[in-house]
């Protein structure tokens, strides 16, 4: 019998150490991240590479926040995606409500066209709307970001929220029908508080996706005043090319935001992209 | 239902549809174009001048990389956090935490671990007395393309391993019980029983890493931007520098129409292997 033991034994330790591992690779590169962004050159290339930080130099952070524009791109990355998340859940609440339960012609038809806009790589919209904001003249404003960002979280919007619509009774809307209320009251005040943990998973997964969202920022963004944080650091990184502390203290305030949501609820996250696969 | 329509209509259907006629242009972005038949796509892979077809097996290796090194460890992690380990949770709330992370964050982080002088990476290969290994990472045309490759794993795996994790823990565990009882290992018990119930899971996994690297932009993007000396270059950091910094725009609108048919053939070709997988 102990024999038996010994090797389940050593295969356990063996488990534990790959995982802590991972989990040490996972992990580290982000609390070095948070050392280097509180220390000067002279320390970095001093030696204390990975160390705790000697002095702990916040002033890296007000630096990057009023020299480096971090603030004006955190403002903005507020904004679009705040924006994004409310324009998105407004929009696939609203169409997924009308497709699933009012009845008319190719509704069913609708809803799948829709959910193939999932499928769809942002390159696709590149350059096309690109070419409409233009002429528009909404290059280099925020509205740019928000419009296409909105337009593509919506399928994905509607993807989550049917899931949890399908589930409420229809007799719900029924006996409301019945007790006079009509269908903009039904939707407001009846529908939409019950959908409310599919609204959620809605917009952390949203969230996510335009706090990190590069390639249009790039694109579409030069201007300092409409910069969100990704196109912001990218193009901070380029001017601070040998300061570190200034860099990782601008990383990290673009990093935050995520971390704490991430921790606050981090079921709610994982949930989001789990659902998206489960049905994609 | 309104909005979402307008939305998806402007952001997704119509540059869909503009991006195609755009490829058969040819056009600077001022004024309108001429059109060119099918001159473009010829200019992709015929008497192509900038390595157009060089990128695309770039994109092709990452897929290769991430299909056949990203998802084993994917489902290894998965297979080993969902049998129930000290920590489940723990671990799979850390392995998932650079999911979250902006790329650019990550980008700029992984830039700094490879820096030649005072990075991560050679700091360690220093102190192990592999002072000869240590060089610029990112900067070498033989290392760059591994290099890039690192950090969309470290980002990626977590993401993978949470689709997974919760495939399995989607499974009756009686038949895990039953499997025991019946005296089957735990490596036969993977092999025969998680493995085949996770395929659809699995199906959706293989599908986002391959549709993921052959539209690969952002890291790559932050990292190399395709250097040095397009070692690293993929379709997408070439489209966007094709348009936006050369103004060939149906040029560029053409890879964007290749990188689309690439996803959408590579998608119909995983459906199919899957298919006839879980046919055996």
């Amino acid at each position: 019998m102990k024999n038996k033991n010994i090797p389940i034994c050593i295969g356990k330790i063996i488990l534990y150490i790959c995982l802590i591992i991972w989990a040490i690779l996972c992990l580290f590169p982000i609390y070095w991240l948070f050392t280097f962004s509180l220390k000067n050159n002279t320390e970095i290339f001093g030696g204390n590479i990975i160390g705790l930080p000697k002095v702990y130099r916040w002033g890296n952070y007000s630096n990057a926040l009023l020299n480096g524009n971090v603030g004006i791109y955190l403002f903005n990355s507020f904004v679009v995606t705040a924006l994004t998340i409310l324009f998105t859940i407004l929009a696939s609440t609203m169409a997924t409500f009308a497709m699933q339960r009012m009845r008319w012609k190719l509704s069913k038809v609708a809803m799948s066209i829709l959910l193939v806009g999932m499928m769809i790589p942002i390159h696709a919209a590149l350059l096309p709307v690109f070419v409409v904001m233009r002429n528009l003249k909404l290059i280099n404003t925020i509205w740019s970001l928000i419009i296409p960002y909105t337009g593509f979280a919506i399928p994905m919007g509607i993807l989550i929220i049917s899931g949890i619509l399908d589930g409420i009774p229809r007799e719900l809307d029924e006996s409301a029908c019945i007790d006079g209320c009509n269908t903009y009251r039904l939707f407001f005040s009846i529908i939409l508080p019950l959908l409310r943990p599919a609204i959620a998973t809605c917009a952390v997964f949203t969230f996510l996706q335009s706090w990190n969202e590069l390639m249009m920022a790039v694109t579409f963004i030069s201007k300092d005043n409409a910069k969100t944080l990704t196109v912001g650091i990218q193009s901070m990184a380029g001017q601070y090319l040998t300061e570190w502390g200034p860099i990782g203290a601008a990383l990290m305030i673009a990093t935050i935001p995520t971390l704490i949501l991430y921790f606050m609820l981090s079921g709610q996250v994982q949930k989001s992209f789990v659902v998206g696969a489960v049905k994609g | 239902m309104l909005p979402a329509v307008l939305f998806f209509l402007v952001v997704i259907l119509m540059p869909v549809l503009m991006s195609l006629y755009y490829s058969t242009l040819n056009w600077d972005g001022m004024g309108s174009g001429t059109f060119i038949g099918f001159q473009n796509y010829k200019k992709l892979f015929v008497g192509n001048v900038d390595n157009f077809p060089k990128s695309v097996i770039n994109s092709f290796l990452f897929l290769l990389a991430s299909v056949f090194i990203q998802i084993p460890i994917s489902l290894l992690l998965a297979i080993i956090l969902a049998n129930g380990v000290k920590g489940e949770n723990f671990f799979r709330n850390v392995y998932f935490v650079p999911v979250v992370l902006s790329t650019v964050v990550i980008g700029q982080l992984w830039m700094k671990i490879y820096h030649p002088d005072y990075g991560l990476l050679n700091t360690f290969l220093r102190s192990i007395g592999l002072s000869s290994w240590a060089h610029g990472w990112l900067g070498d045309q033989k290392t760059a393309l591994v290099a890039t490759f690192i950090p969309i794993l470290w980002q990626y795996t977590g993401y993978h391993m949470l689709l997974l994790y919760a495939a399995i823990k989607s499974i009756n565990p009686e038949i895990f019980e039953a499997a025991r009882i019946d005296g089957a290992s735990r490596a036969k018990i993977a092999l025969r029983i998680t493995i085949p119930m996770i395929l659809p899971m699995l199906e959706v996994s293989v599908i986002f890493s391959v549709i993921g690297s052959l539209k690969v932009f952002d890291l790559v993007y932050v990292l190399t931007n395709g250097g040095p000396a397009q070692a690293s270059e993929v379709p997408s950091t070439l489209m966007v520098r094709t348009i936006f910094m050369g103004y060939q725009y149906g040029y560029g609108s053409a890879m964007a129409v290749f990188i689309i048919a690439e996803c959408a053939l590579f998608t119909f070709v995983v459906r199919k292997i899957f298919k006839a997988l879980q046919k055996d």
